[in-house]
Parts: structure tokens; sequence; C-alpha cells
């Protein structure tokens, strides 16, 4: 048992990963993550050789180069940082490089503003790269091998995802597996095509013009799904290692729940503890959906425990985001009315915001969406916790 | 070397969409064919990318990476450090373990020693990769960047970029009742990249191959970041037939357009020095993207100032 921050998980988990190649450049509030990994560096702890970059830009390709060589490439960043990678992080997902990479979320400019929100992960979700997002210190350690594991299983890449600040910079109690555990869990990483192999040489990122490129995309889609069915697999190899289980789609308290709110990252655990602070009477009308996989959503399983909710009690899900899609729906909210179009018995389905640029959240906050959901104090009106009128 | 071998080399190989009488090609046999160990190529999105790459076909008959427009330098940074990690660990694995289990556990042997090529455009050197080309010099990364600078960018049209010269006709500068062409001159990258201290800076012409050659070999000699810089005539863009690509070549370095020079270890030495003057207009009328220059009073002045810069930099190259 250790005493970590979210960012020294992510260090840690990355020292037992050893990973070859680790690009970084800093950004708050991700920066302690390659801080402390630089230590471990500093010490010899690793056989890691970074590349201190002059940019996220210069980061993400960087990564891309030494994955396409044939090695394990790890990075992190944050907001503005990976709102700058964003093209070349189509260009890792779309080479088939399972590059790991570590995000705190922060919201990103302008106003410019250091603290969580979604906005920068949310904002890249169309880039290929699977999404993991993590509640605590604890889960941003256990991701990191799931993410990894998964990534080079299907030959996508893979973000984990810890809240700015919220996790990455708050001390937590951290049960970690020994080095030899997990070099048994993630294997050694084998390329298909390495660019190193002079013997075999490889021509990589062709042009592909109309005649193959549709075909490349289709790929990669499939490459997606089979993520999302190879996910459970790898969840429970390394739930049997931790003794701890990492459902795509975390459920509580569902069986009687009339109201359920469905959020991920730290939210989640502010949510439950707001929930099992509830009166009697109400706790036993509410549940809680967290979510692990955002990408490739899990929609079938998502489906599935609405289905069944809703043949029960279910009536309402108040979606809580902590991003918002100008113009359009806020990303959770969208993606789960379209995860719910399809069943015929549809619970209502609300869209709250929150958390705007570091805005606390409490959990009388929470318990206020939970009331009003079961006083049906509520609409269709897209509500924003924590703003001031 | 003699011209059957220069036209049998078998790292780039024929069939590539280059236009007729583009040097790109030839400038990249001659850098890959003065390599006497195994190379790794990355190129920057571009002319020679496009060209050579169409899927599923490549003329690429070594190890080839394109990520995208401005990053190559930062993507050959990572190849490299990924060689020098692997390699560490290979000679670990052998001394642990014994011959062959390396292989065995990645899959694919290692090479000894790998020389790492970068191959850019102006546009892709000049301007939008300059950033990552300067990380990566900085940083120090064992390889060698060519940047084949045809003036422009020639891939999307022929607009203008920070290599174009001043006076030149782009699809972003056309000549016009107020305008004689390209205003500025052109960004002296040479000054910049020799300014990262770095072992080895060089500029050639695709006219002189033998020259090209030993730059490239020395530079491969030397361990660190090294940089050339060849002029590379477009006959598409500069207007003029394809044949003369060399000729325009040769007429840029005669009339100190285009010297040819390296920088070693901070001392600068001019590699070829012309007999005699010629002035620079010899070179600007073998080239429609100078014409009008030659038809209106501010157009020639335009010339004197052309010729007045040339002056200028050629007496600091002497310097």
């Amino acid at each position: 048992m250790l005493a970590q921050t979210g960012a020294q998980a992510a260090a840690e988990a990355m020292r037992q990963i050893d990973p070859d190649v680790v690009p970084v450049y800093p950004i708050t509030p991700q920066t302690p993550i390659v801080e402390s990994f630089s230590k471990i560096v500093a010490d010899g702890l690793v056989n890691s050789e970074m590349i201190h970059v002059e940019s996220e830009h210069s980061a993400m390709s960087a990564a891309v180069g030494a994955q396409a060589a044939g090695a394990r490439a790890v990075t992190a960043s944050s907001s503005a940082g990976l709102a700058l990678m964003f093209e070349v992080l189509g260009v890792a997902s779309g080479m088939r490089l399972p590059i790991l990479m570590n995000i705190a979320n922060r919201a990103l400019s302008s106003p410019i503003n250091i603290h969580c929100d979604h906005s920068d992960s949310m904002g890249v979700r169309d880039s290929g790269w699977i999404q993991i997002y993590s509640e605590n210190a604890q889960e941003v350690y256990d991701h990191n091998f799931l993410a990894l594991k998964l990534a080079e299983k299907v030959s996508l890449p893979a973000m984990v995802m810890q809240d700015g600040f919220i996790t990455s910079h708050s001390l937590e109690n951290l049960e970690i597996l020994t080095d030899e555990q997990v070099k048994q869990f993630i294997g050694r990483y084998k390329p298909q095509y390495p660019l190193l192999n002079i013997e075999k040489p490889v021509t990589m990122g062709a042009i592909q013009l109309p005649d193959y490129f549709f075909e490349t995309k289709r790929q990669q889609i499939q490459a997606m799904s089979q993520a999302r069915e190879q996910y459970d697999a790898v969840a429970q190899e390394l739930s049997k290692l931790t003794g701890r289980s990492y459902p795509k789609i975390e459920t509580h308290n569902l069986e009687n729940a009339q109201a359920i709110i469905v959020v991920l990252n730290s939210t989640a655990g502010t949510a439950l503890a707001a929930m099992r602070k509830l009166k009697n009477e109400f706790r036993e009308k509410v549940g809680l959906i967290k979510i692990r996989l955002f990408l490739p959503f899990p929609q079938e399983e998502f489906r599935e425990i609405i289905k069944k909710a809703v043949g029960e009690n279910l009536k309402t899900i108040a979606v809580l985001d902590r991003a918002v899609s100008l113009g359009s729906d806020a990303p959770i909210a969208k993606e789960i009315k379209n995860a719910l179009f399809d069943l015929s018995n549809k619970p209502q389905v609300y869209s709250y915001i929150f958390g705007l640029g570091g805005r606390e959240i409490f959990e009388k906050d929470i318990k206020k969406v939970y009331l009003d959901l079961i006083s049906k104090k509520t609409d269709h009106q897209v509500k924003y916790i924590g703003l001031r009128q | 070397m003699p011209e059957k071998e220069i036209n049998n080399s078998p790292e780039l190989t024929p069939g590539h969409r280059t236009c007729a009488g583009c040097p790109a090609p030839v400038i990249v046999r001659a850098v890959l064919e003065s390599s006497d160990d195994p190379v790794v190529v990355a190129a920057a999105t571009g002319c020679l990318e496009v060209t050579t790459t169409i899927y599923p076909q490549t003329s690429w008959n070594v190890p080839f990476i394109h990520s995208a427009f401005e990053n190559a330098a930062a993507t050959i940074a990572g190849v490299e450090t990924a060689f020098q990690v692997l390699k560490n660990k290979k000679e670990k694995i052998k001394l642990e373990q014994g011959e062959g289990v390396f292989e065995k556990q990645f899959g694919f042997d290692l090479a000894n020693k790998i020389n790492f090529i970068v191959f850019g455009g102006d546009g892709g050197t000049y301007d939008i990769g300059l950033q990552s080309l300067s990380g990566a010099l900085e940083r120090g990364h064992n390889f060698l960047y060519v940047c084949y600078d045809n003036q422009g960018y020639m891939n999307t049209g022929g607009q203008r970029s920070s290599a174009s010269p001043k006076g030149a006709d782009t699809s972003t500068t056309p000549p016009g009742k107020f305008s004689t062409g390209k205003t500025q001159f052109r960004k002296n990258l040479m000054e910049i990249v020799a300014a990262h201290d770095i072992p080895y800076a060089a500029q050639a012409s695709p006219h002189n191959l033998a020259d090209l050659r030993s730059k490239a070999k020395k530079a491969f000699s030397i361990r660190g970041p090294k940089f050339i810089n060849v002029l590379s005539p477009c006959p598409t863009v500069w207007k003029f037939p394809p044949g003369q690509s060399s000729e325009i070549a040769k007429l840029a370095v005669q009339t100190r357009f285009w010297p040819i020079y390296e920088i070693e270890n901070h001392r600068l030495k001019l590699n070829w020095e012309p007999p005699e003057f010629t002035p620079v207009e010899e070179f600007l009328k073998t080239q429609k993207r100078f014409s009008h220059l030659f038809k209106t009073d501010q157009g020639k002045k335009e010339i004197q100032k052309i010729q007045q810069k040339i002056d200028l930099e050629w007496e600091k190259l002497k310097q």
C-alpha cells in the first residue's frame, strides 16, 4: 500500500510497464506524471528513454515514430496539449499503433483555465483512440495495464483519463502489484511490422486515394468493435490479479431504482457517496451508473442494463456531463440517448452540465439531482449544476 | 559512379510519379546510395511522399515512414530513440540469455547500425516543420535531415513558402498591376540550422552529385544531427522544360544564387567558387516564374535588389 496522487499512480504504472520510449512535454495538471517518471528514469529504475520534445505535437509524433519502429511508447497530456496533438492522434490510430497516453483532464481555452473538465478528452473522441475513465488513483493505476493490454491486442491507441487536480494532485491509498505480476500481465510487445526490421522493409503512412482509404477506415471501425468484444477478457484477467473488477459500465443499486445518474471519472465517487447518504426512503429509489469504457462505447451493454432496469422500476436517467458540445447535446448525454433510441420502452433522459473549468461539485448537488428526479421536479431543459444564474 | 550504377539504385525504385525532370528522386538516390549502413527513412508530407507511396504501391525498398507535414523530425526522433533503447535491450538479453533470444522475443532482428534520414520539402522544413526540426536538432538526435528545396508548395500547386525567392511568381504571389511577385527574400535556413551548433550542415545542388554524395557520406560518418539543403529546381512550377533541371541548378550555383558550402564544427567552407561573375539574370531568365521581372522598370529594380542581396550573402560566406 502506497500513498500516491493520481499523477504518481500513473507514473508508478509506467515504471512497471517500463516502456521503451516516453516523449513528454509539460502541461498542467499532467506535469507531475512526467516529473515523477523523470525521477524514476533518473534513478535508473526503468530502461525507458525519455524525449523532452518541444511541443505536444512533437510528443505524439515521436511516440508514433517510436511505436512504428517496434517499441512501446507512452506519453501523457492535458487540455491544450491534447488539442495540439489532435492531428497526430489520428495518425497514431490510422497507423494502428497501440500507444498509451495518460490524460489529466483540464478545460480547453478560451478563457484559459487550468482546472478540471472533460472538454479535452471529449474533444478528441472521434480520433480512433480507446478511452477509459478513472474514478480515483487506484483506477488510474489499474487502467494503465488494462488499456495497454487491450490496445496491443487490437492495435489501437488508448488513453486513460483522470480528473485534473481532483485526482491527479490528491493523495490516496494505492494497492500496487509486484513488478513481476505486471510484467507477466502485459507480456512482451511483439510489433507486427516494425520499421526497424531492415530485412523486411515496410512503407508506413502511405497515401491512400479514394480507391483504398474507405476500406482502411472500415478496418479501424472493426478494430474498435474488437476492442469492445475483447475488453471483458482483459478486464477479467486483471481482476484475477488485483481482486478489483472493471466492468465497462459499473452499476450501483439499479435493482429497484426509479432514477439513476450516469457520470464518469471522480464525480462517480462523489455521486456514490451522495447516494449512500440519502434517507432510506429515497435511497431505495435511486441508482448510479459509472462509465469506465467510454470508447468504444458499450452500446449493447448499456441498452441491456437499462432495458432490465426499465422492466423493473426505472423512469428517469440524469446524465452528468463535465463538458459541453456547443450547439448540440453534451457528449455523454448524446451517446446515451443514441444507445437508448431503439428501446421501445425508454426512460426519460435528462442532461445536466457541471464542473466546467473546475467548478466544484458537492454531494449536496448530486443529492438535489436525485431528489429532483424522484419528485419529478425536472424536465427536458438542460440543467447546469452550480452555475450562478 | 558510373551511370548504370546510379540508375540501378535499389533503395528508391522506378515507377514513382514525380513530374518529368524533378530532381527529388535523384537527390534521394544520391543520399541513400552514400550510406554504407542500412537506412530508415522518414518523410514530411509533400511531393516526394505523395508520388512515391501511392497505396498499394511503394517505391521505397528501405523502411519508410510518413506521419504528417510538420513532424518528420519529431517522427525520426522517436524512431531513432526506439532504436537506441532496443539496441541496449538486445545487448542486455544477449549477455543474460544468449544469442538469438532477442530475435525470438521481439519477432525480428535488429541491425547494429542504422542511418536515420529525413526527406522534407521546403514547406515541411522552412515553414510548418521548422519547430520540430529545431527541437530535434537541439536535442541532438543521430539523424540526417535532407531538405529538397523547390522553393514553394509545389505539391499543392505552387504557393509561396518562406523559401520562395524574391520576385517569384507563385500561385499566391502572382505579379500584377500592384505586384512584382513575392515581396520578401527567402528565409536563410542555413544560418538558423547552423545556430543550433550541430556538427554538420551543408548546402548542395543536384547538378553536382559527386559533391552531394560526398556530403551525405561525411554526414553519415558523424554522430548527431546533420542537415543538407539541396536545391530542387521544379520544372512544373518554375516553368522550364523538364530536360533543363540540372542546367538550371548549375546556373543557380554559378550565379551564386545557391552557393554550395558546408559548415563543419563551426567552420564554413565554400565547396566551389565560380571563376567569374555571372549576373543573376542568367539564372532568372531560364524560368517563367521570373519572366515578369524583365518586362517592367519596377521588375528590373527588383532584379537589382536580388543581385545586391546575392552579393551581400556571398561576401558573408567568404568571410
